[in-house]
């Protein structure tokens, strides 16, 4: 059974629908939402470069027709009894559990936030369909003031997606010709630009280039709706014009009702065989886990690859595979058509060097690149035909490889 | 690495200062690395470091601000107002242990 049909649900449905012994196993993916959004492309709505066809699908569409596909919301899981719970009030019952529900902005979590008064009208969230459309409105008419974008709390799914937000914010109110009667400025609760140091130092400077001013160390507690300012824990205040925010993110409320997650409703999972800590017959993969690899669906791809493996293992009784080695790949937007591409795992930085291959690339890491970017723009085509139908990426190895970088 | 002298025992140290292992801190050590901070440890203080290293010992990671204000009802004002400027960097090394990493 599995939970959640997002990136990683409809990718283990479409590699197990090919592995699995359909005589003896039946699989059932729930979901609670019938459409399948591309989260990916939300970054490119405020800024009118994607409408709601580029990213909107119908989940059923992703589905393998040897899979049971139940749209219904899940309330709980009872692990003792091997069963979960629907809103509904049915119960089914489970052999194999894969939980895959993901994670979401929970923005009541700070005070103020989301008052009628502001949210979505001057502080916006661009993780969320809703909050993406409402953004592009404001933009199309924002005639100059200060931008603020902001990160709550850590972790957050792409985390390179707030700084993509930046850099393009710069390059479409430059093209728009308003630039300079624009104060960009980025806040974070992070010490520098970026969680990883190699990257922060990169990004860091592309950040101050671009006259876009860092805020590091900034932990808000809440939102005074009336005089449109942010405070911190210990006092500071950042005033605003228009917020772009990522509120915290948090793993659903089912984890909680289940009793299952930590603090963020994240589920404790082994690092590289993405068992559940606490129960050797639940699997849990994407966003949903409490692992320290990025939530990213380019993750969700090279974990799907190794839980397949490791199902297939459990059902066999044989050892599952240590294999998961936190492998990330991601390309970030730096705005006037270019894109930075990093590619990293549990105790590799991002590095500089060519990707796929040593020396001829094309992709050039940690730089700069008109080719990154179309890597970037192609990546919509890739999501929809090749990983949500769980087939591998041309070149791209689940494991990370150290070839072609500069170590 | 490098070795420094707390309450007369010479501790291993990182570079930055932090304990290499934290079996080796004791509260009278406590007191010296805050003076680094010009931090007067009160009970506030030694109720928070507390809970940072039993959290640490039981789940063998260290907790965030957000965990210690659910689990250990520490509010995330006070932890701001005890130790201010960088509250987990500054509470984690008076409490001998590593340094908090930003997450992914
Ligand atoms: C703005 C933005 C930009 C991004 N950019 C990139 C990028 O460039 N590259 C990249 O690789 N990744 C990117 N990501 C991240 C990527 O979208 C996620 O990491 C990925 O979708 C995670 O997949 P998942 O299956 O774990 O979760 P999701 O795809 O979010 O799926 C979770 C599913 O569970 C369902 N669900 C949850 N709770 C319940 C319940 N109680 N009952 C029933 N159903 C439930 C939900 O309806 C949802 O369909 C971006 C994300 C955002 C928001």
């Amino acid at each position: 059974m599995i939970l959640g049909a997002g990136t990683a649900g409809t990718m283990m449905a479409n590699h197990l629908a090919r592995k699995i012994d359909h005589k003896n196993w039946n699989i059932t993916i729930i979901d609670e939402h019938k459409t399948h959004y591309y989260q990916p492309g939300f970054l490119f709505i405020p800024f009118g470069t994607y409408s709601e066809k580029d990213v909107i699908k119908k989940k059923a569409d992703f589905i393998p027709k040897k899979v049971e596909y139940i749209s219904e919301k899940i309330e709980k899981i009872e692990p003792q009894a091997n069963t979960i719970k629907l809103e509904n009030g049915n119960s089914i019952e489970y052999n194999i559990l894969i939980v895959a529900t993901g994670c979401k902005i929970v923005p009541d979590e700070i005070d103020g936030l989301t008052d009628v008064s502001i949210w979505h009208k001057d502080a916006f969230d661009f993780y969320t369909f809703e909050g993406a459309m409402a953004l592009q409105k404001k933009f199309e008419n924002f005639k100059g003031g200060k931008l603020v974008i902001h990160i709550a709390e850590m972790p957050i799914k792409c985390p390179v997606a707030p700084l993509e937000f930046a850099f393009l914010a710069d390059s479409f109110f430059t093209k728009k010709g308003i630039r300079n009667d624009i104060e960009l400025i980025y806040a974070t609760p992070l010490s520098g630009a970026f969680t990883k140091q190699n990257c922060s130092t990169v990004l860091g400077h592309l950040l101050s280039e671009k006259n876009i001013k860092l805020i590091p160390d900034f932990n808000i507690e809440s939102v005074d709706s009336n005089s449109k300012k942010m405070i911190s824990f210990d006092g500071k205040e950042i005033d605003f014009d228009c917020l772009a925010t990522i509120p915290t993110n948090m793993g659903d409320e089912l984890i909680e009702n289940s009793d299952m997650g930590d603090e963020l409703n994240f589920i404790p999972t082994d690092k590289h065989t993405l068992q559940s800590k606490d129960h050797d017959n639940i699997f849990v993969i994407g966003d949903a886990t409490d692992l320290p690899s990025s939530k990213a669906g380019s993750v969700a791809h090279f974990q799907a690859e190794i839980l397949t493996h490791n199902v297939m293992n459990f059902i066999k009784n044989k050892p599952l595979k240590p294999d998961f080695d936190g492998h990330a790949n991601c390309f970030i937007e730096s705005g006037f058509g270019k894109a930075f591409l990093i590619d990293f795992n549990y105790d590799v930085e991002p590095v500089e060097g060519k990707f796929p291959f040593p020396i001829i690339g094309p992709m050039s890491l940690l730089k700069e690149s008109r080719l990154n970017h179309f890597g970037k723009m192609a990546f919509k085509h890739i999501y929809w035909n090749v990983l949500l139908r769980g087939l591998p990426m041309p070149g791209i190895p689940t494991q990370m490889k150290t070839w072609g970088k500069k170590l | 690495m490098a070795v420094k002298t707390f309450a007369g025992v010479e501790i291993e140290v990182n570079d930055e200062g932090y304990f290499l292992k934290h079996e080796n801190w004791n509260k009278e050590m406590a007191q010296e690395i805050a003076e680094e901070f010009d931090i007067n440890l009160t009970d506030e203080h030694i109720k928070i470091l507390s809970f940072l290293r039993s959290d640490f010992e039981s789940k063998g990671s260290l907790p965030t601000m957000r965990r210690m204000k659910k689990v250990g009802g520490i509010p995330t004002k006070d932890l701001y107002r005890l130790f201010p400027d960088g509250p987990l960097k500054k509470a984690c090394k008076i409490a001998g242990l590593t340094k908090p990493a930003s997450c992914i």
